[in-house]
């Protein structure tokens, strides 16, 4: 890969394998320790496959104690320990190390306990996002983050990675869904962050577990908040001559303090190849669709649906269609769903990139976008999380032309140096992980990040967890926990004071 | 004794690097409605960031809106309330509570400290506290250094949340300068249905079925009999009242109202309240107005599993005498220790004996606020860990020292030896 430079794998670790595999047999019995190059090919890549590397070994634990011992063993003898989930991160955070044991949390598959008075479900890191769902809808309840990896990835890894969805514009994010975990640290210590009750005491420690990428402990357990499914949802098809008219209604729909369950869009290019692909119905003559979902009672919806329409039309609409069924709403949907599919039809290959920016500053990103593509010879095309700000560019290029993949990456850095350059972020839900490690000091000065490393300092002082993922140099702790005032230098400030 | 009233970051930023440099503790102060809450303070200087002040980004079509930390709340909910928007977190108002005689001009804090405490409100049960509102920070850590996190949109998973971690930190780790946050439409229509008469163990259950229900039930509050004459001023009675707020478009708000109707008609006598009665009623709840008797006696604010807690308060009864009521669908009680003795240790071990929670002290004498903890003790290695936290942001121990735990910890250790796992 395109030089990315990874953690120098330690020596020691490296000769002491055979000894270590059967440390690992004796504390995770029967058939947890994977140590073959064929077997463990498995896991030498997550979603984001242009990165591969095999482990040192696989572990996959059953019990709480096993993390427990395997994470201690590993923080007395300096080894490394990268965490894994489903392995569908699209930004390489379960991308194994040479000399780093992986540990694989597929094994902690039960759901706990289901309470419904209470509206939570515990689970262990394992289960699947959608399993969660699956385990109370006969009861009419869901669990509302809902990546489109849902299928698959798991909610230890939803917790990891802070995952979206397009429902999280009106119900938030994994963070804003979970209330309680159990981790382990790099130390083997046992730690219950929040529970059944809202608001943890103290610091806010599940708010920082929450999209750490798996560099400050390993989930065990995870307490989440069900609800109750919306009576009914409709959805509206309307289409734009431009996106600028697009953005407008956006911002118009929230301006009238409505606030969908879905709101997402699309450029010309995700139009044609979700059309060609699936043929939903989509108008080929507009520059920017939109499809925007109301759920809830549906007199509610029907009355939404009024506004909406409305607002679409004041903002230019050529085309607008109200679904009449389920069945009209999920044809809306499916294109939208199988955009990244429908693109990969048309490219060899596709790389999926997720800045997030104001939503007012759509129009100069595309317009940016467009130049970049002409740049470097590449095309692009565009889903977006219209009502949070949350853009999907697809860059299409042929991994079997030499140079294209460079390119192709240039390509997406430079689009997030554009979204950070109009007050955006460089990921919104695919996290840092090691695609954007270094693209960091773009968003965050070296003073940010010491103080972000100091937050894993004090969770693994050693950094043992998860190497080489989030920042982009690592910095000793015991470098960054020194202070560098020192009593006399400072001028007694002149501030006012009484 | 030096107050330092900083009127600019870089001014806030010298002062904390004179601090650190002198090993100097601060207590941060924005407008003080808070300093009730925690342990007593003994600091030779004192910051304070009430000049530290305006709104320096307002979109209301972005949702988001941004100010300098020692910006009033009341000014920014003004400004929200022009544009028809609001925090959907309803960050309630210590004043009442802790600020002596009502209406006397007692400030109602500034966004800083919304942040600081991690505020909410009834409507924390659909919408979240201050936390989940949060979309960015900039602040002074305690080794002098200015760092931001975050941004200014709502989907950012870029770095650690450290916006998250300044909730419910009380000053502890940084001194925030700015913070931005997530903003709302406020609602167009409001009516709740009060079910009267019910003891604690059925409104405890209605109000699981009305929250079990797609009727999007966005407050649930229970008010034992006599406490219900403690809000909106007593005109509703003072029969006990469970109260299932609806909130949003009116045709909408009208169908949910009818759902619940016809879900808790066997449950008692029911009643509507619609609009500013409504919104009066919601916000008495949110500033613990019943118990706001400008008294000192201790009250407790405990949060655990909405299907427990009343099963705690009968436990404590047996033992104490106290008064109660229950916002979060029953699972955050506001309790009134109707002796002086804040009986902690009781209250403390009858939560753990019903599933877990946590429980703060946030109304006590000084001598008791010294005396006990304050905060929910934590178990060993949750407490080690936040110590270390706290001594990673402010090594030399300087910004409101002892305020959450005594020394340099951040957090009292469980004096049980359950839960201290492993």
């Amino acid at each position: 890969m395109s030089g990315l430079a990874m953690p120098k794998p330690d020596a020691e670790t490296l000769r002491r394998r055979a000894e270590i595999v059967a440390d690992m047999r004796i504390i995770v019995p029967g058939e947890g320790v994977v140590d073959t190059a064929t077997e463990m090919r498995a896991f030498e890549s997550d979603g984001l496959t242009a990165y591969r590397q095999l482990p040192l070994v696989v572990v996959l634990p059953e019990t709480v104690a096993q993390v427990s011992r395997v994470l201690k063993y590993c923080n007395e003898r300096n080894i490394r320990v990268v965490p894994r989930g489903s392995g569908t991160s699209l930004s390489g955070g379960a991308l194994p190390l040479e000399d780093a044991v992986l540990l694989v949390m597929s094994r902690f598959n039960r759901i706990l306990q289901i309470d419904y008075p209470n509206r939570i479900v515990v689970a262990q890191p394992g289960v699947t996002n959608l399993g969660i769902t699956t385990a109370v809808e006969q009861e009419g309840f869901y669990y509302a983050p809902d990546p489109s990896s849902q299928i698959a990835c798991s909610i230890g890894g939803n917790v990891a990675e802070n995952s979206g969805g397009v429902h999280c514009l009106k119900y938030g994010l994994t963070a804003n869904n979970v209330l309680g975990i159990e981790m382990v640290l790099m130390n083997g210590e046992v730690v219950r962050l929040g529970g059944s009750h809202l608001d943890q005491e103290g610091y806010d420690l599940l708010g920082v577990m929450t999209g750490s990428e798996g560099l400050l402990g390993v989930v065990t357990e995870v307490t989440v908040r069900i609800l109750k499914k919306p009576e009914t949802a409709r959805a509206l098809l309307i289409g734009f001559p431009t996106s600028e008219e697009g953005g407008q209604c956006v911002a118009d729909i929230i301006g009238a303090g409505i606030i969908p369950g879905g709101m997402e869009m699309m450029d010309r290019p995700a139009i044609h190849a979700a059309e060609d692909f699936v043929h939903a119905g989509y108008p080929l003559d507009v520059e920017a669709l939109l499809i925007v979902e109301l759920d809830g009672p549906s007199v509610e919806v029907d009355h939404l649906i009024g506004l909406v329409e409305a607002i679409a039309y004041r903002n230019g609409s050529t085309t607008c269609r109200i679904s009449q069924s389920e069945q009209e709403r999920l044809s809306f949907w499916a294109g939208r769903k199988a955009a990244f599919p429908a693109v990969g039809r048309i490219s060899p290959d596709y790389y999926c990139m997720d800045g997030t920016i104001p939503r007012k500053e759509l129009p100069r990103v595309l317009a940016g976008m467009r130049d970049l593509s002409e740049k470097y010879g590449l095309g692009v095309a565009n889903v977006f999380h219209a009502g949070d700000g949350n853009l999907h560019p697809l860059i299409l290029y042929d991994a079997n032309v030499p140079g294209e993949l460079d390119k192709a990456e240039s390509f997406g850095a430079d689009i997030l140096r554009l979204c950070v350059e109009v007050g955006g972020v460089l990921t919104g839900e695919h996290g840092v992980g090691v695609e954007k490690r270094d693209l960091m000091p773009e968003m965050f000065n070296q003073i940010d990040l010491d103080q972000q490393m100091r937050v894993k300092c004090a969770f693994d002082p050693n950094h043992l967890l998860n190497p080489g993922k989030v920042f982009p140099q690592l910095r000793r702790c015991a470098e960054l926990g020194r202070m560098h005032v020192h009593r006399g230098q400072v001028a007694f400030p002149d501030i006012p004071r009484f | 004794m030096t107050t330092f009233t900083p009127s600019t970051p870089a001014e806030t930023l010298s002062t904390i690097q004179w601090a650190a440099a002198e090993e100097t503790p601060l207590e941060l102060l924005g407008h003080g409605s808070k300093r009730g809450i925690g342990r007593p303070l003994q600091t030779e200087h004192t910051l304070d960031l009430s000049k530290l002040t305006g709104v320096t980004l307002y979109e209301p079509a972005e949702l988001v809106l941004s100010a300098k930390a020692g910006t009033p709340l009341a000014e920014i909910e003004e400004l929200l309330a022009k544009n028809g928007q609001q925090f959907a977190f309803e960050p309630m108002d210590y004043g009442p509570l802790l600020g002596g005689e009502p209406g006397q001009g007692v400030k109602s804090g500034t966004i800083g400290g919304v942040l600081a405490s991690n505020l909410s409100g009834p409507r924390r049960l659909k919408a979240g506290a201050a936390r989940d509102h949060i979309l960015g920070v900039a602040a002074v850590s305690g080794r002098g250094e200015a760092f931001k996190s975050g941004g200014r949109v709502v989907k950012n998973v870029t770095g650690y949340d450290l916006s998250k971690l300044m909730a419910n930190s009380w000053g502890t780790l940084a001194v925030l300068t700015d913070v931005t946050f997530k903003v709302l439409p406020a609602a167009e229509t409001e009516v709740t249905l009060a079910i009267r008469g019910l003891l604690d163990e059925a409104a405890v259950a209605a109000m699981a079925v009305a929250l079990g229900s797609s009727a999007e039930v966005s407050s649930a509050a229970h008010l034992p009999e006599r406490i219900a004459a403690r809000v909106a001023g007593g005109k509703h009675g003072s029969d006990a009242a469970t109260l299932l707020r609806v909130e949003g478009f009116g045709p909408s708000v009208v169908y949910r109202i009818e759902a619940l109707r016809k879900l808790l008609g066997n449950a008692g006598p029911l009643e509507e309240i619609a609009g500013e009665a409504s919104k009066a009623i919601w916000r008495d709840i949110r500033d613990c107005r019943p118990f706001a008797d400008g008294g000192t006696r201790p009250v407790w604010r405990v949060s655990m599993a909405p299907s427990q807690a009343h099963h705690m308060v009968m436990a404590l009864r047996m033992q104490a005498a106290v008064d109660a009521f229950y916002d979060w669908q029953g699972g955050l009680v506001w309790l009134s220790m109707r002796e002086d003795d804040p009986e902690a240790d009781l209250l403390r071990g009858l939560i753990r004996k019903h599933g877990g929670g946590h429980a703060t002290l946030v109304r006590a004498s000084a001598p008791h606020r010294a005396a006990l903890p304050v905060f929910e003790p934590q178990p060993a290695h949750l407490a080690a860990l936040s110590t270390r936290l706290k001594a990673e942001f402010d090594p030399k121990n300087i910004l409101n020292p002892g305020r959450m735990a005594p020394g340099s910890g951040s957090a009292t250790l469980a004096r049980s030896t359950e839960g201290a796992a492993s």
